[in-house]
This record gives structure tokens, C-alpha cells and sequence, in this order.
């Protein structure tokens, strides 16, 4: 068990010393997730919404298949990304393997299916509250979208926040399309799985409880702003 | 409160927008991308060697350490300039095949097999491989394989198959195939007190040994060649020939010859330079 406070001491001293590399992990996993969640949210929202007011033959299938899409596997999507870009695959000549864009598109694949399956549930029952009010002001579905995205959007950053925590949190996927490079694509999860493999067990753990807190603050700050948007909208 | 609110907003664009649109740091420098494996890699060779090699030529040498079998496959796709691996029957047949230019002898080192201490096979009695493995196999001890077709995966099964035995079959519970890098795979075997075969640096770097250690080293049969290709420029137009090329000369001339015979870990020397001169 000497691992385990090995780690947190690990972690602390990572932490207070700023270690150089670990700000540059960090930032990086921030960066490559961040960006991932943006783009899901650009996609997702608006498809998500569209899938609870429209009604269209195989809606309920394509609701089931994006369902089941939240449970992607991140290895396989990595693999899949991989074979579309590598240079022997159809999108190679863009040379993007091995890059943070990789990287980025690999998790907005995997986050993109939640924001769009969660933002469909929470629209779909505020337009059961609405629907006939939203009609007798002229408003078809269409024009709905942007009202009912706006009014439920506390509720939509809990499946931002979803997305968010999957991306940030998955391996699979970047380790294959982003090759764990150092200083170029080594983010806090694939320099975990480096330091097991190399049997590092303590600066493991310490990275793992340092990833652990910076989830916690995002999710803390969200919170705070949330609550603060609330009261002052209430 | 408005004040607040397009505080929080202008956050959260700069945050997520921010780095959509900044490029990539490296972008526009030189570099190329080598597929080698976890053992150079994991030694703590790279993290030595390729600093020097840049502070000289700045040329960036971006590793993409993975298995034998797999190091290959991206040099295939076109996905690596160079290709620094360890199994030479696969590596010739790479250059046979017209995927790489030229092969070249860069170093080698040793595999050894690591065990429990208490050795309840009895390993340490053998002087061969091959006498090893088959005490492994009549008491059923527990051994770890990588199973990923890695260098050092693929070397095991050569030995086994020496001792005219097939360990892979279902019925051999005592057989483990991880299929997993070298360090995922002594992590099981120091889990479990099982037997395993690594290279000897992965080993030395090795952090958790738990109650392992080597139990049979030194038959000529564990001989760990390591060789350096180009990955072949008519075959993949993007490959970048001059770097690699460069990063191949520097490894195998007498600047990195000499570094890697320096390198230690806890004071062994991890690998052995041993390049043809001229070639």
C-alpha cells in the first residue's frame, strides 16, 4: 500500500513544484477536450433538439441508435479515426495523424452522441410542457429550437458537462490516433497508462488524483456559475 | 449581474474556441516520426539520445513507442519515416517487401527471463532457454506473455516452439497472454508471481518488480538485435527522406554509437552499439 500514499505525496509535490511537463500535459488534455466538447456542442444541441420536435419516419430508431451511440467504445472510435487518417486511409494526404486535431476529433466522435442523446430528452419534455402554448403563438418546431434550447439551458450544461468528463477522461482513443508523442500528444490520460507500463505505479496514481482535482475545479467553477446565472435570471 | 454573465461567457469562448483556432505549437517545425518500440522507449534510450540529436540538427523526433507488430504496421500505412524496431526476419521481410529502403544493424542487448524468487520451476538450475521454458511447462508454473505480436512476444514464441512446445493452447491454464506493451505485462507477472520474458532494459527501468527477479540470463538464444530502416519514400511520397535519413546516419555513425554505449540505468549498460561501419 506504500503506492498509494507514494502517490498522493507524488501528486502534491507535482502540484507545488508546477512541474513544467505536467502544465504541459495538462494544458494540452484541457485544450484537445475542450475543444472536443465545443464541437459536440455545435453539433449536438441543434441535432439533439431536432430530434425531439421533428417527427419523421425512423425517428424512434435513430433515437435508439443515438442512444446507444453514448456507449462507444473509445478504442474503437480510435481505431476507426486512425484508418480514416492514416496515410494509407482516405483522409491521409491532410497528414493529421499523430496531431492534437487527431486527437480532437477522435473525443468530439465520442462526446458528440451524449450532448446530442441528453439535450434530446431534456428538449423532448419541455415541448410536452409547451408544445400547445408554443403553437397557439404560431411557433412550429422550427422556431422552437433556439426558445426551448435557451429555456432549458442550466439543464443542458449538465450534459455539456457529461460530454465533457467522458472526453477528458477516456484513453483509448487519443493513445491511438495521437501515439502518446512527448510534448506533442501525451495528454494526462496516456501519460497514466505510460507510467503503468513502466511500472511507476506512485507517479501513476499521482497523476491520476492530479487529473481527478482538475476535473473537480471545471466541474466546481461550472457549478458556481451556474447557480450565480440562476439567481440572477430567477 | 450582467457583468458577470458576459465575464462568463467570454470565458468559455476563449476556452473552447481559443484552442480550436491556435495551430499546433510543433506545426512549423522540422521533424520527423519514428515507429519503435516500448522497450527503447521505456529505457529511458530516446529520452537520452534524441535531445542530442536535435540540439545538433534540429530535426524534432517524434516517437510513437508501440509493439514490434504494430510499429511495423504504421510504417506500412505510411504513418512513420523511420521504423526502429527488434525482430530482423520481420524487418528484412519489410524491406523485402519494398516498404523500407535499407536495413541497418543499430545495437543490441539481451532478453532474460525474471521469475519469483522462490523459482518453484526450478529455472534457475538451466543454462538454456529452451530448458527453462520446458521446467515452466512440466510444473505448470504461471507465465506471463505479451500475446501482442511484439518483438520480444514473437522471440518467446520462437523459444517455446524450440522447446517443442505449444504453451497457447486454452487447455494451458499457467499461460497467460496479456496481450499487452512489456510493462503492462510484468505488472501482471509481479501481480500474480508468474514467469515472463522482457529485455533487459525495459527490466532494469522497471519500477515494479514486486517479488521477481532473474532467473535465467546469458544463453546466446536471448540475443536482442535492434536495427534502423527508412521507410521507403516511393512507396509513401510524403515520407520525409532527408531528415530520416539524417536521423539514421546520426544513429548508426560514430556520435550516437558512441551515446547509446553510454547510456546506463542504475549503472548497466542498457544496450550495445554494434553498426556495421559503412553500411
Amino acid at each position: 500500500m506504500n503506492d498509494i500514499s507514494a502517490a498522493f505525496v507524488t501528486a502534491l509535490h507535482l502540484l507545488v513544484t508546477f512541474d513544467q511537463n505536467l502544465v504541459e500535459i495538462v494544458g494540452l488534455s484541457l485544450r484537445v477536450s475542450l475543444s472536443a466538447v465545443a464541437l459536440a456542442v455545435v453539433i449536438g444541441l441543434p441535432v439533439g433538439a431536432a430530434l425531439a420536435l421533428f417527427k419523421f419516419p425512423g425517428r424512434n430508431g435513430l433515437i435508439v441508435f443515438l442512444n446507444a451511440l453514448m456507449g462507444l467504445p473509445p478504442v474503437v472510435v480510435g481505431l476507426v479515426v486512425y484508418l480514416l487518417l492514416s496515410r494509407a486511409g482516405p483522409l491521409g494526404v491532410l497528414g493529421l495523424l499523430f496531431t492534437p486535431t487527431a486527437m480532437i476529433i477522435a473525443q468530439a466522435i465520442l462526446v458528440t452522441p451524449i450532448v446530442a442523446a441528453l439535450t434530446r430528452q431534456v428538449v423532448a419534455d419541455l415541448w410536452v410542457e409547451y408544445s400547445e402554448q408554443m403553437r397557439s403563438m404560431g411557433a412550429g418546431p422550427l422556431s422552437a429550437i433556439p426558445a426551448l434550447l435557451y429555456d432549458a439551458r442550466f439543464t443542458l450544461v449538465t450534459a455539456v458537462l457529461a460530454g465533457f468528463g467522458r472526453a477528458s477522461a477516456e484513453v483509448g482513443a487519443v493513445m491511438i490516433v495521437g501515439g502518446n508523442i512527448d510534448h506533442v500528444t501525451r495528454t494526462m490520460t496516456t501519460a497514466i497508462a505510460l507510467e503503468v507500463s513502466k511500472g511507476d505505479l506512485a507517479l501513476a496514481l499521482g497523476l491520476g488524483i492530479v487529473l481527478i482535482g482538475i476535473s473537480l475545479a471545471i466541474n466546481a467553477a461550472t457549478y458556481t456559475v451556474k447557480q450565480r446565472a440562476e439567481a440572477a435570471w430567477a | 449581474m450582467l457583468k458577470l454573465r458576459t465575464l462568463a461567457i467570454a470565458a468559455l469562448m476563449a476556452m473552447t474556441l481559443g484552442p480550436l483556432a491556435a495551430p499546433n505549437a510543433h506545426a512549423a517545425d522540422k521533424y520527423i516520426t519514428v515507429a519503435s518500440t516500448t522497450s527503447t522507449a521505456n529505457s529511458g534510450l530516446f529520452d537520452f539520445l534524441l535531445p542530442k540529436f536535435t540540439e545538433k540538427t534540429g530535426i524534432e523526433v517524434r516517437v510513437v513507442a508501440v509493439g514490434t507488430g504494430k510499429a511495423i504496421k504504421l510504417a506500412m500505412n505510411g504513418d512513420a519515416d523511420v521504423l526502429f524496431v527488434h525482430h530482423k526476419p520481420s524487418e528484412l521481410k519489410f524491406v523485402k517487401e519494398g516498404f523500407g529502403v535499407k536495413r541497418s544493424d543499430v545495437m543490441y542487448n539481451d532478453f532474460v527471463m525474471v521469475g519469483p524468487k522462490a523459482d518453484p520451476a526450478g529455472v534457475k538450475g538451466a543454462k538454456m532457454a529452451g530448458d527453462g521454458l520446458k521446467k515452466i511447462a512440466v510444473a505448470k508454473a504461471p507465465f506471463a506473455s505479451r500475446g501482442d505480436n511484439s518483438g520480444t512476444n514473437k522471440k518467446e514464441l520462437e523459444l517455446w516452439k524450440g522447446a517443442g512446445i505449444d504453451p497457447t493452447g486454452a487447455e494451458n491454464k499457467w499461460y497467460s497472454a496479456t496481450g499487452s506493451g512489456m510493462g503492462a505485462t510484468l505488472n501482471v507477472a509481479s501481480g500474480m508471481n508468474a514467469y515472463s520474458l522482457t529485455d533487459r532494459a525495459t527490466w532494469l527501468k522497471f519500477k515494479n518488480k514486486g517479488d521477481l527477479e532473474i532467473v535465467l540470463e546469458g544463453d546466446p538464444v536471448l540475443f536482442n538485435q535492434y536495427g534502423i530502416i527508412l521507410v521507403n519514400p516511393e512507396k509513401h511520397k510524403h515520407v520525409k527522406k532527408d531528415l530520416g535519413q539524417a536521423f539514421i546516419d546520426w544513429t548508426i555513425g560514430k556520435e550516437g554509437q558512441g551515446l547509446i554505449n553510454e547510456y546506463k540505468i542504475l549503472g548497466n549498460q542498457a544496450f550495445f552499439a554494434n553498426a556495421q561501419p559503412g553500411s
